[in-house]
């Protein structure tokens, strides 16, 4: 007869089992919940991808063509599905290629967790192969970065680090394990997710103070204006931000990376701030008396020239991050905390207002910026398309119910001005780091994290060739990415600064296209080129309703500006609206 | 303006943390005057004291950024005039020239300096004092064959610390400090078998 206390003993030896470090790595993963991994198998984590071949039914892992397009693809994930994105690399090229993608990540604060692969713990300073300083190359542009050399360390690194990705202000986390680490075998007693880390603390204190202060400045305030930014998406804010905004009647617009966060059609969403931002929100800014800032950062293409900027506004911040408060613009009352928190604490001390006049004068400028631009760009009296009436026409069809991925240049900001959203984490794009090359395998991300949805990635024919080799991914793996291209043969923002500010001295910016449809073709994706007006709608609704993956080339005319623009240097409220202007 | 600021940053001990902060620095092109890193009174815990010439506003802003990093407890950044900061220095002199010239001795008693080692051929001297005391020996020293001068970081205690032993104590109560895992692997190269 055993005794019962026997039979404990037993049962808990039964919960540890002796694995390997590559199995305590999936079996982490799977226990955060992880259903997707975007990553390219070497030498150095193949220990890893062999522990993934016995789950390869509970965890898909898509073969990305680049470690780049891994990454990126992984930041699509994330930013569409609000879950941490994760990445497998290998060691030197595999970990050096995720660079360009975590310093994206770091600066749009994108949640990733990055593992990669790492020479034998005996190897490392040896100059080994495949061996480089992933840890110091990384440093400054991972929110944290760790090195296991033991398997014993895995599950509890795994654990802080999908912790420290996705609290707070979220950020990329690069975790490098050696192949001696991948291959040890060790009693692994179960999976322990991370919720405290004594020295770091994902949010500051709410200072009960501050947010009276705050209301009280709010409720006095004649021209109060609000500038939102991607902290109301991270913090799943975007409920509060509404009531706030209706409940003040205060106008709101925002930054890039806040595109969204209240619907584009809301009538106090007045627009996008900053260097080819809507005229009104940047003009007033130097009208207004207080401005309101949430979850941004007060970035230089936001801002103009500093010392121009909200120059008669006292300034109330709403961060998680303290570091950036008086970080680029000194703050009057800073509200530190995370804005789903702040903003209805602040809600409820503010009073019921309306700021028609002041409201009006938005309007006014919209009347006057769609006289000038919006018109001419919509509906232009030749037969040159233009890129605002692709995306106008792109409104039509989804009704602002896909999920916008953009590339970087031109097309991303006449994407950003016009694209319809009517919810959340439907725009993604590079903001911080702008990052070329972005739109295609962040596209495809997105795709697997709003499975549901259109996904239409809008690239130029600059960033289209900087990661096209993620076709492959789409050909191998189906996903049902709708890839536009707006192609006006020129890496056009250049060719626009060129113009404007470098005499028309056009310097290596007339790049020429393969033959998109053909190379799509050669993987398996059907596609169309259209140049004629007539043809958009149809295309347009051709590409949409294909089943899969589908190729649209649009040429748009070849030396189209995006205005309005403050130009560099300049204050906010100097923002022009014709090249004539400057 | 431009003012003399130490910063004090508690810190885990993790390896990398130092390289974390020190590209706060290196980023923004700031130069770091001097670093000392050293255990705090409570174990497992680090402290920084890093010299930097920069403004209040910019000194402000670094030490946000360097709380900022996970790994870091707390940094404080103080004027001179709120620690109490020391310096070490030692010089290598030739023994014959302080046998021979009786006055070289006595300048050297007037700076405080005392005897680490003794030696036939050259004596060292230590100093510990401040930046201005510790450089006048240098400049009293030099015509009499000064073959070595070395000076450590400033090391400073904050005035008014005695807040955040406590919270350091709280700290430690609540989680103990994790032991690092350092590369043993390296001492085995040869024994361990390489696929």
């Amino acid at each position: 007869m055993v005794s019962e206390e026997l039979k404990e003993v037993k049962k808990d030896t039964a919960l540890i089992e002796n694995i390997s470090g590559s199995e305590i790595v999936i079996r982490s993963l799977l226990a955060e919940g992880t259903n997707v991994v975007f990553g390219y198998p070497g030498g150095a984590i193949m220990p890893i991808y062999d522990a993934l071949y016995d789950y390869q039914d509970q965890l898909e892992h898509i073969l990305v063509r680049h470690e780049q397009g891994g990454i990126h693809a992984a930041q699509g994930f994330a930013r569409a599905s609000s879950k941490t994105g994760v990445v497998f690399a290998t060691s030197g090229p595999g970990a050096t290629n995720l660079v360009t993608g975590l310093a994206d990540a770091m600066i749009d604060s994108t949640p990733l967790v990055c593992i990669t692969g790492q020479v034998f713990a005996h190897l490392l300073g040896t100059d080994a192969f495949q061996e480089t300083d992933v840890l110091n190359i990384t440093t400054p542009v991972t929110k944290w970065n760790y090195q296991v050399t033991d398997a014993s360390e895995i599950a509890d690194a795994i654990a802080k680090g999908f912790y420290i990705a996705s609290t707070g202000r979220p950020g990329p986390v690069l975790i490098d394990i050696t192949k001696n680490a991948q291959l040890q075998k060790i009693d692994f007693e179960g999976y322990q997710p991370c919720n405290h880390i004594r020295s770091y603390k994902p949010k500051p204190t709410i200072r009960h103070e501050y947010i009276t202060k705050a209301a009280e400045i709010i409720n006095q305030a004649k021209k109060p204006f609000i500038v939102f930014g991607q902290g109301v998406v991270l913090g799943n804010a975007e409920k509060h931000l509404e009531h706030f905004v209706n409940k003040t009647g205060i106008p709101a617009a925002w930054t890039i990376l806040g595109a969204g966060a209240l619907a584009t059609d809301h009538p106090l969403n007045v627009g996008m701030v900053g260097m080819h931002g809507n005229y009104g929100p940047n003009l007033l800014t130097n009208e207004c008396d207080v401005l309101i800032a949430i979850g941004m950062r007060f970035d230089d293409r936001v801002t103009g020239r500093l010392d121009k900027y909200a120059t008669n506004a006292r300034i109330i911040h709403l961060d998680i991050d303290p570091a950036e408060i008086d970080k680029n613009v000194q703050t009057t009352v800073p509200v530190w905390g995370d804005c789903a928190e702040t903003l209805p604490l602040l809600s409820r001390l503010v009073k019921e207002n309306s700021h028609n006049d002041w409201l009006k004068r938005f309007y006014d400028c919209t009347k006057q910026e769609i006289e000038k631009v919006i018109k001419p760009e919509m509906h232009p009296e030749n037969d040159v398309l233009t890129m605002a009436e692709v995306i106008n026409i792109l409104n039509e069809l989804t009704n602002g119910d896909a999920v916008i991925v953009s590339d970087v240049g031109q097309h991303q900001m006449v994407a950003c001005r016009y694209a319809k959203l009517n919810t959340s984490r439907c725009n993604i794009t590079s903001g911080g780091l702008g990052t070329m090359g972005f739109g295609l395998p962040a596209a495809i991300g997105a795709k697997y994290g709003a499975p549901d949805k259109h996904v239409v990635a809008v690239i130029g024919d600059g960033g289209i060739q900087m990661t096209i080799q993620e076709f492959g991914t789409i050909m191998q793996f189906g996903a049902a990415v709708k890839i536009l291209i707006l192609n006006n043969q020129f890496l056009g923002m250049v060719r626009q600064w060129q113009q404007l500010f470098h005499d028309k001295r056009y310097s290596f910016v007339n790049i020429t296209s393969p033959d998109y449809v053909t190379v799509a073709k050669g993987y398996g994706i059907e596609g169309r080129s259209i140049s004629q007006r007539e043809q958009l709608k149809e295309s347009l609704q051709t590409m949409l309703n294909h089943d899969g993956a589908y190729l649209l080339e649009v040429m748009v005319g070849k030396e189209n500006n995006v205005f309005p623009m403050v130009p560099q240097g300049r204050g906010v409220s100097e923002i022009v609206l014709a090249a004539n202007e400057i | 303006m431009k003012k003399e600021f130490t910063i004090t940053v508690y810190t885990e001990n993790q390896i990398g943390l130092l390289n974390r902060v020190a590209i706060i620095f290196s980023r923004r092109k700031i130069n770091i005057d001097s670093l000392n890193v050293s255990p705090s009174e409570i174990e497992g815990i680090h402290r920084f004291t890093i010299l930097i010439n920069e403004t209040e506003e910019v000194v402000r802003k670094l030490c946000r950024q360097i709380e900022k990093q996970i790994g870091v407890l707390k940094a404080y950044f103080n004027l001179d005039s709120e620690i109490i900061w020391q310096e070490l220095a030692l010089y290598k002199v030739p023994t014959e020239v302080i046998q021979e010239k009786a006055y070289v001795e006595r300048l050297l008693r007037e700076h405080g300096a005392s005897v680490v080692v003794l030696r036939k051929d050259y004596t060292v001297f230590e100093v510990v004092g401040q930046r201005q005391e510790t450089d006048k020996l240098v400049e009293v020293l030099q015509p009499y064959g000064l073959i070595e001068f070395v000076r450590s970081a400033r090391i400073a205690i904050i005035k008014d610390s005695k807040g955040f032993n406590q919270k350091l104590r709280e700290f430690e109560y609540r989680e103990p400090g994790e032991e690092v895992i350092e590369n043993e692997y390296l001492n085995q190269q040869k024994e361990v078998f390489t696929y």
